[in-house]
């Protein structure tokens, strides 16, 4: 067991060479984006639009893989690529507007109509892809559930910087975030458009997304915007605790999960950061100061042993 | 006592506080309020009845411009609410929010000093001792640091109002404000209106209580889709008023 | 066509149609009751359930993995109960927690328990292998009555046969409380209709219909025939019966001619392979539903759907 855990420790521990470490602390700071636009998120009660939007960039990153090797390319180049899951994610969270505000349907529909329908068109653009280029690994199943192995310096530099500038603009805008997630209506008598600042969120959410979709995969980035912020939630009442506890789970996530990936490379690293996060929650959920099951218990035995001792 | 800004008492007696001609709201093909003109003047309290489906509440929200009109023209103190929100408050019906949203009660009221701060503004001890002063005007000093969630019905009508305060409007809008509350909290949001109102601020709540109008009230609008009748509640609020507002039922309870 | 058609494409066909039906069906209750995430989630946390069975059992059974799966979509159920109670989390976040959580543990079993290679890969478990499920004891349309062949169809045929056939009665024997229950439950429970239990009856129901899909289609399109042709079928018309039987005829339709398209589409169009015929299904049923968001004559949403709740009922003063 020994030596099999050294090369573990030492990604950990960030001595497993410079690329491994770059996508480490990339997907680190992918983690923390995620958890702290998850909980503007949460906060709104928009969590699962968030998985419409990502299932969305899967016909766009076909597309633009298609456009590339049509254009001389070998369509392997991760910011174009992020460039078509982007544009096909909006087109998919027009439809999820369009389908609930035009039609009767709910918005929950409207949001697993979106994933799953834009799902299949990628999935069909991802099989023509296989068939076109039968001899050439395009690699794109990857998106699917993330592999963090194989990455190259100038992809975690772009998740790493993607990831940072998320979190620094949403917690620039928290303000208008807070107040309308918390009273929309009260929000808009302020001046502060809900309609404007749900937008600015969903564009945020769409920049996690994007950058996620390498390390966790479109399928699972879900996760990392909903699982640390509930979390957190268990750990504070107060919003802004809430927010950077949300964002270190994320991170710890992130970071633990790409360490785990670069030492056993056929390991989904998505599936592994889920896990830690969802770690984090069920510890949370045991010992989380506000809301956890064990001071929870504590605090009745402490009050009942009050009125004992009172009579 | 908070300061306030002294309203000038030739501008009150000329310009309404807020003054609405021809609002209509629709939502996509039934008008749920119908061309209706009001004015509300400065140290008054008026009152907003009318039986469910009235178009109350929307009339309320048309008025802020949380949902959109589709006639009509609003003013506050002669200017539109873009330029003069500072000088508006809103307080809400409280199932509109979520109560387990991770703020305490003094994160809900500062939330009423956002309009001055802007976004970036940074707060200030000073901000904090206003926020507590309006917490303390509402009776509730001792919950200041506890989440909304642990707190009464009444208890959270208070919050409301109390970051409504903070603002220190001119004009405050308030939707059924006394709906679900306790005896005590009703008696109290009352008086610290009245006070508003004696300070010469302009009060406008959306009201269901048909037996308190004349205690609380100064005036009345009666509202049934289109404005049936306006005025001091000695000359507006009459059994006709009623009967044509309510159909038969409020004038036998009159 | 012939003996190629019977032995290639009708049992896929025949598979897909009954998925597409066996989904539609309890997906028309979820719409109604603004519960069609819930599909996301049930397509999500089946996973796990059937790497289970496939871990105990051995063997890609699917009868094995429809328990597996009932198991797991029971225990992610109790599970966001558990969440939503203690935790006081609102249920649309309990439900990303869970079924991303157990969808990951799911694909991390599959990969290091070897199970790729067999039945049970990753990418057939995300978009299914309806294309493989031929049926090789056929010699042409006279197999139809050949025990010997008949015993050779692919297993996941029967069981998605038997599901359909569950469903369907379920439905048919529970429309009346079904119905009323959906409309208004509060209602239904004044009446002494056991709406949890009907609740979570819909949802085991549509727990069966996502696995037994699961084999033609993979655990995530499910959610497409969930939602689509009921949506679209909701969008033509205002009553429940004409609702329902809309929705799985849209069904079978986007089921026959996704799969029609996916294999033969490439090859009209000069190429060499097919594509995939779960990802096309999905893809049509999104067509269909997007004609009728534009031109269905009930699409709409009525205007007392629209009008703010109501003010508090008159109180008679002296009360």
């Amino acid at each position: 067991m020994a030596p099999a855990a050294l090369p573990m420790f030492d990604a950990f521990l960030l001595q497993a060479g410079y690329n491994a470490t770059l996508v480490t602390l990339g997907s680190m700071l992918l983690g923390v984006a995620a958890g702290v636009t998850g909980t503007f998120l949460y906060l709104r009660k928009r969590s699962l639009i968030s998985d419409a939007l990502a299932h969305a960039t899967l016909p766009g990153v076909g597309l633009a893989f298609l456009l590339m090797v049509a254009l001389g390319g070998d369509g392997r180049s991760l910011p174009l690529l992020l460039v078509g899951a982007g544009l096909s994610a909006l087109a998919g969270l027009l439809c999820v507007h369009l389908l609930s505000t035009r039609t009767r349907l709910p918005l929950d529909a409207a949001v697993g109509a979106v994933l799953s329908v834009s799902y299949g068109l990628g999935i069909v653009i991802l099989t023509v892809i296989q068939t076109l280029s039968a001899g050439r690994q395009a690699g794109l199943e990857g998106f699917l559930l993330g592999s963090a192995a194989g990455m190259l310096r100038s992809d975690a530099l772009l998740i790493g910087f993607g990831g940072a500038t998320a979190a620094l603009l949403v917690i620039l805008f928290r303000r208008p975030l807070l107040l309308v997630a918390f009273d929309a209506g009260y929000a808009a008598t302020r001046g502060v458009s809900p309609a404007r600042t749900d937008l600015m969120l969903m564009v945020l959410v769409l920049a996690v997304t994007l950058t996620g979709l390498k390390v966790v995969g479109l399928i699972l980035i879900v996760a990392l915007l909903i699982i640390p912020p509930v979390a957190a939630r268990l750990w504070s009442d107060r919003a802004g605790v809430v927010v950077a506890v949300a964002g270190g789970i994320g991170g710890a996530a992130g970071y633990g999960g790409a360490a785990a990936s670069a030492t056993a490379p056929d390991l989904p690293t998505g599936a592994v950061i889920v896990l830690l996060a969802f770690a984090a929650f069920v510890i949370s959920l045991l010992v989380g100061p506000v809301r956890g099951l064990i001071p929870q218990a504590l605090r009745r035995a402490r009050m009942r042993g009050h009125l004992d001792g009172t009579g | 006592m908070i300061p306030h800004r002294q309203i000038a008492p030739v501008a009150s007696l000329t310009v309404p506080a807020l003054s609405i001609s021809g609002l209509s709201v629709a939502y996509d093909d039934a008008i749920v309020v119908g061309d209706v003109d009001a004015r509300f003047m400065s140290g008054t309290m008026t009152a907003i009845i009318g039986p469910n489906g009235a178009g109350k509440s929307s009339l309320l929200k048309a008025t802020l411009g949380i949902v959109p009109k589709l006639a009509g023209h609003v003013a506050f103190f002669g200017e539109p609410l873009e330029t003069i929100r500072d000088r508006v408050a809103y307080v809400p019906q409280r199932a509109g929010v979520d109560w387990d949203f991770p703020a305490r009660v003094i994160d809900v009221v500062l939330m009423g000093l956002y309009g001055e701060l802007g976004i970036f503004g940074r707060l200030r001890p000073s901000h904090e001792k206003r926020a507590m002063d309006c917490i303390a005007r509402v009776g509730l000093t001792d919950f200041a640091r506890r989440q909304i969630g642990a707190l009464s019905g009444g208890q959270q009508q208070r919050v409301f109002l109390a970051r409504a305060l903070a603002q220190r409007a001119d004009i405050l809008l308030l939707d059924e404000p006394f709906a679900g509350v306790d005896a005590a909290t009703e008696k109290a949001l009352v008086q610290v209106l009245h006070a508003l109102r004696d300070e010469g601020r302009a009060i406008v709540a959306v009201h269901h209580d048909l037996a308190t109008v004349p205690a609380y009230f100064d005036h009345v609008l009666l509202l049934n889709r289109r404005r049936i009748a306006e005025g001091p509640v000695a000359t507006a609020f009459t059994e006709k008023a009623l009967a044509e507002t309510y159909g038969t039922r409020g004038a036998a309870h009159v | 066509m012939g003996s190629d058609f019977v032995m290639l494409s009708l049992v896929p066909m025949a598979i897909a149609a009954l998925a597409a039906v066996a989904c539609a069906l309890p997906g028309n209750f979820l719409l109604l009751r603004r519960q069609s995430m819930l599909g996301d989630a049930i397509s999500h946390v089946v996973l796990p359930g059937i790497v289970l069975a496939f871990l105990v059992t051995g063997s890609a059974n699917p009868w094995a993995m429809l328990l597996g799966a009932g198991i797991a979509a029971l225990f992610s159920v109790l599970l966001i109960e558990l969440i939503v109670r203690t935790a006081r989390v609102e249920p649309g976040a309990a439900m990303g927690t869970v079924f991303t959580a157990m969808f990951a543990a799911g694909v991390l079993a599959l990969e290091r328990s070897g199970a790729s290679g067999v039945h049970l890969d990753v990418e057939h478990a995300l978009y299914g292998n309806l294309e493989s499920l031929i049926w090789l004891d056929a010699k042409g349309w006279s197999s139809l009555a050949d025990p010997a062949a008949l015993a050779g169809l692919p297993p996941e045929l029967t069981v998605l046969a038997a599901v359909t056939a569950v469903v369907g009665a379920f439905v048919v024997a529970l429309w009346r409380p079904l119905s009323v229950a959906t409309f208004d439950e509060g209602f239904a429970a004044t009446l002494g209709l056991p709406v949890r239990a009907l609740s979570l009856a819909l949802i085991v129901v549509a727990a069966m219909a996502c696995v037994a899909a699961f084999s033609a289609v993979g655990s995530i399109l499910v959610i497409a025939m969930l939602i689509c042709p009921p949506a679209a079928a909701r969008l033509m018309t205002n009553r429940l019966g004409h609702q329902v039987w809309l929705s799985l005829g849209l069904a079978v339709l986007a089921a026959l001619s996704g799969y029609v398209l996916a294999g033969y589409g490439p090859l009209w169009l000069g190429f060499a392979d097919s594509v995939s015929a779960a990802g096309m299904i999905a893809a049509v049923s999104g067509v269909i539903l997007g004609l009728a968001a534009l031109a269905g004559p009930h699409r709409r949403r009525a205007s007392s759907a629209l009008s703010t709740p109501a003010a508090r009922p008159y109180k008679p003063p002296n009360a």
